[in-house]
């Protein structure tokens, strides 16, 4: 039977999917019993699940235009 | 190559090509990525003029070094370390009186950083516009650690896995995944103010 403190130390790997099928197992027997593990595992997920359907901004076309002008200048040298 | 191609042409052979003085080609490569390593940059900062700064440095020295990108690992991955790099270079420099590292000792032991529990909505973020989602999303990212946001910022935002994280940042996998669990748990505590179900309250744990 797990603790609270072994499911919070593999729950990393449980929700990446990493956490081998007995492991698994024993994860989601604790979180059916505990509602506060449960709730963890849950918002971890749905904080994971937020950051990666970020893009990043566009970047500012000020600051494009000036890194292609250095690269411009760069390429035009030649590499050192 | 016609131009109308790049934006589909395989990464490897863009690389290729970009080696062999095509500057459309490297012109591509910085097209694909730029966004991304603006933002790493950002967030590793906290300094807009250093990001730009960091931008260029990344890209310039992409370009003077293509030689010894060996293609055993993915381009983007390469680029980001030395984004990290120039970025850790520039926190060094501007904090000259407290030296900062991603490979600094760090407390990774056993307190678990749990203390407040509370359900969310199904679907928190749509109480939020984008831009104010945005917004609570990158303050609670700049609030943590940088040893915990390069990793976390890499692994979950960038999607990197595991391994290319720890290649990037040059760190060992497990020292990868005790600062990534840090993260996400930090993370989850300071967005549950936000996305919390109504009427639940937070209660002390652990």
């Amino acid at each position: 039977m797990l603790t609270c403190k072994d499911f919070l130390h593999e729950l990393s790997d449980y929700l990446d999917e990493c956490a081998d099928a007995e492991l698994r197992t024993k994860i989601e027997a604790h979180i059916a019993e505990c509602p506060n593990c449960w709730v963890i595992a849950d918002t971890t997920k749905k904080t994971i699940q937020i950051y990666k359907g970020m893009d990043p901004y566009p970047i500012p076309r000020d600051v494009e235009t000036r890194l292609m002008k250095a690269l411009e200048k760069k390429m035009a040298a030649g590499k050192a | 190559m016609p131009v109308s191609s790049l934006a589909d042409a395989d990464e490897t052979l863009l690389v290729a090509q970009s080696r062999e003085g095509d500057t459309a080609a490297f012109g591509e490569l910085v097209r694909r990525y730029e966004g991304k390593i603006f933002r790493l940059a950002q967030h590793v900062t906290q300094n807009r003029e250093d990001a730009e700064d960091v931008l260029q440095e990344t890209f310039m020295k992409a370009y003077e070094h293509l030689d010894q990108f060996q293609g055993n690992s993915k381009f983007y991955t390469w680029i980001v370390r030395i984004a990290v790099n120039q970025a850790l270079m520039k926190l060094r420099r501007r904090k000259t009186d407290k030296s900062v590292s991603i490979d600094e000792n760090i407390d990774t032991g056993e307190d678990t950083m749990v203390r407040e529990i509370a359900a969310w909505d199904e679907d928190p973020e749509q109480r939020f516009s984008r831009d104010e989602l945005g917004g609570i999303l990158d303050t609670a990212v700049q609030s943590l650690e940088p040893p915990y946001r390069s990793v976390f910022v890499l692994r979950d935002i960038d999607e990197l896995s595991t391994e290319e994280t720890a290649e990037a940042l040059g760190l060992s996998v497990p020292a990868v995944k005790s600062r990534l669990l840090r993260a996400r748990l930090q993370l989850r505590e300071k967005l549950t103010r936000y996305f919390k179900r109504k009427g639940d309250d937070a209660f002390a744990y652990m």
